[in-house]
């Protein structure tokens, strides 16, 4: 009987084996990696460009995302792919919320992210109704989306441009459905309210 | 129900979230509330011009592909685990050269040499895949802002005899917003070094091009299936000219687009 110890040729030949076998579940499992996220990148893309305004922060945000995700795959037993990235994507965007936030020296007390966000129009709650909304092009809804305060803006992106169902944003941003209804209603109000004023100022 | 609660609920009607029971309870109060009416209509029309905007962001090819990089590509980790020589495959450079033959446009010269580059390490194995690699690239290519269709409108017979003198062949251009997807418009484009037509669709906020080249007489009678890079690939063969549809959008609705379109170019026995 040899042991496996005293026989370099042996050990050469089981180590040779032993790796070609997880080499083969390393690439089934990025196979089905690929076929299982791949196509939501132009979705967490968007919501990337969408929630930290800034081209390189979303490249590195897309990527950090898909690093984790790659990580956790082994552990994903569902929800349905698209919003567990997305879920991904904005802890990722979060961190970097906090590092930014600590790279701004502010006072300790100071309220984070959201504050200078405040679109400087106001909903006008007494305003008349009209059905009317004019047209505007994509690039300025595109402002007018990325305008809006955090929370407002990713309740939007998600329903509006992602087109998730209220139980999938619900998951996402990790607050119950009644929430994700009532920020929406908001959101929305806000949007058209800066749209409204939008084609005032444009004409 | 009073305003401020159909104000919230309002919103769930729109996107389909409400059960029968209270969507009719939101209708029943926005009949008899002007205001609600009014709101309604806006909030319908603005989802409509975001819908019709297209604002999703397209990630670019560059970061396509260093996410491609993080996933162990399958060739490649068996190839070092037997410490055998990689097999061979066509060099990027080659493919490169045969899209610079096929003569790009200049500005789609650099993007389409990245995509080439892209899609090369996967398809390698006979020109079937080779093809469907470069209907991919041209695909990814067209999504560049500003070269989606060189003719912008949903009028088939606009599109139609905008292709006239620029083409060997009369492609069909076919109409199916009545079907669910809108023609949006046309384009030159290059497929495996022959100039084709590409004919653009939009299903909600996706892009589906339709490339019609001559015949190369590797046909297929029957629609063959691919699925690369997240990206749907039909392909078929029908009087003499082939077609490929590639889009992101699932493979049951692309499958749904070819028989809609196929349908269509079928002569129908009866006037029904």
């Amino acid at each position: 009987m040899l042991d496996r110890a005293q026989s370099p040729a042996l050990t050469g030949l089981w180590a040779a084996k032993h790796t070609t076998m997880s080499a083969e579940t390393d690439a089934e499992r990025g196979r089905r990696f690929r076929e299982a996220a791949l196509p939501h990148l132009d979705d967490v893309y968007t919501l990337a460009r969408y929630l930290l305004r800034d081209k390189a922060d979303a490249d590195d945000a897309v990527q950090e995302c898909y690093l984790r995700a790659l990580r956790h795959f082994d552990s994903y037993r569902g929800p349905a792919m698209k919003p567990w990235l997305l879920a991904i994507l904005r802890n990722v965007c979060n961190a970097e919320f906090a590092r930014r936030a600590a790279q701004r020296t502010t006072p300790a007390d100071a309220p984070q992210e959201p504050v200078n966000d405040e679109p400087l129009w106001q909903e006008p709650q007494a305003s008349p109704e009209t059905e009317l909304i004019r047209h505007c092009d994509g690039e300025t809804i595109r402002r007018l989306v990325a305008a809006l305060p955090p929370a407002f803006r990713e309740a939007v992106v998600l329903r509006d441009i992602n087109n998730l169902s209220y139980c999938d944003i619900a998951e996402v941003a990790g607050v119950p459905v009644g929430t994700v209804m009532s920020r929406l209603a908001r959101a929305r109000s806000m949007l058209r309210a800066a749209w409204n004023a939008e084609e005032g100022t444009a004409s | 129900m009073n305003c401020s609660e159909a104000e919230i609920l309002i919103h769930a009607l729109l996107d389909n979230e409400l059960d029968a029971g209270h969507a009719c309870e939101v209708e029943a109060h926005i009949s008899g509330c002007a205001d609600c009416t009014k709101r309604l209509a806006a909030f319908r029309s603005m989802r409509q011009s975001m819908a019709e905007a297209n604002l999703k962001e397209a990630a670019p090819l560059y970061l396509r592909e260093r996410i491609e990089a993080l996933v162990p590509a399958p060739s490649s980790a068996a190839a070092t685990a037997a410490s055998e020589a990689p097999a061979p495959r066509i060099a990027p450079w080659r493919i490169s050269r045969r899209f610079f033959a096929g003569g790009f446009a200049t500005g789609a010269v650099f993007s389409g040499a990245i995509a080439a580059t892209l899609v090369v390490g996967v398809f390698r194995s006979d020109e079937d895949r080779l093809i469907t690699g470069e209907v991919i690239s041209a695909h990814m290519r067209s999504l560049q802002p500003g070269h989606l269709t060189d003719v912008e409108t949903s009028d088939q017979h606009t599109v139609k005899p905008w292709f006239n003198g620029k083409l060997d062949m009369a492609p069909p251009v076919i109409d199916l917003t009545a079907q669910g997807f809108t023609l949006i418009g046309g384009r030159l484009d290059d497929v495996n070094g022959e100039t084709a037509a590409a004919i653009v669709y939009r299903r909600r906020n996706h892009v589906i091009n339709l490339f019609v080249a001559r015949e190369s007489g590797s046909g297929h009678e029957t629609i063959a299936s691919y699925n690369r890079h997240g990206f749907n690939v039909r392909q078929w063969t029908k009087d003499g000219l082939d077609f490929w549809a590639v889009s992101d959008i699932n493979g049951a609705e692309l499958d749904e687009f070819c028989q809609k379109l196929v349908a269509a170019l079928t002569p129908a026995p009866s006037r029904s």
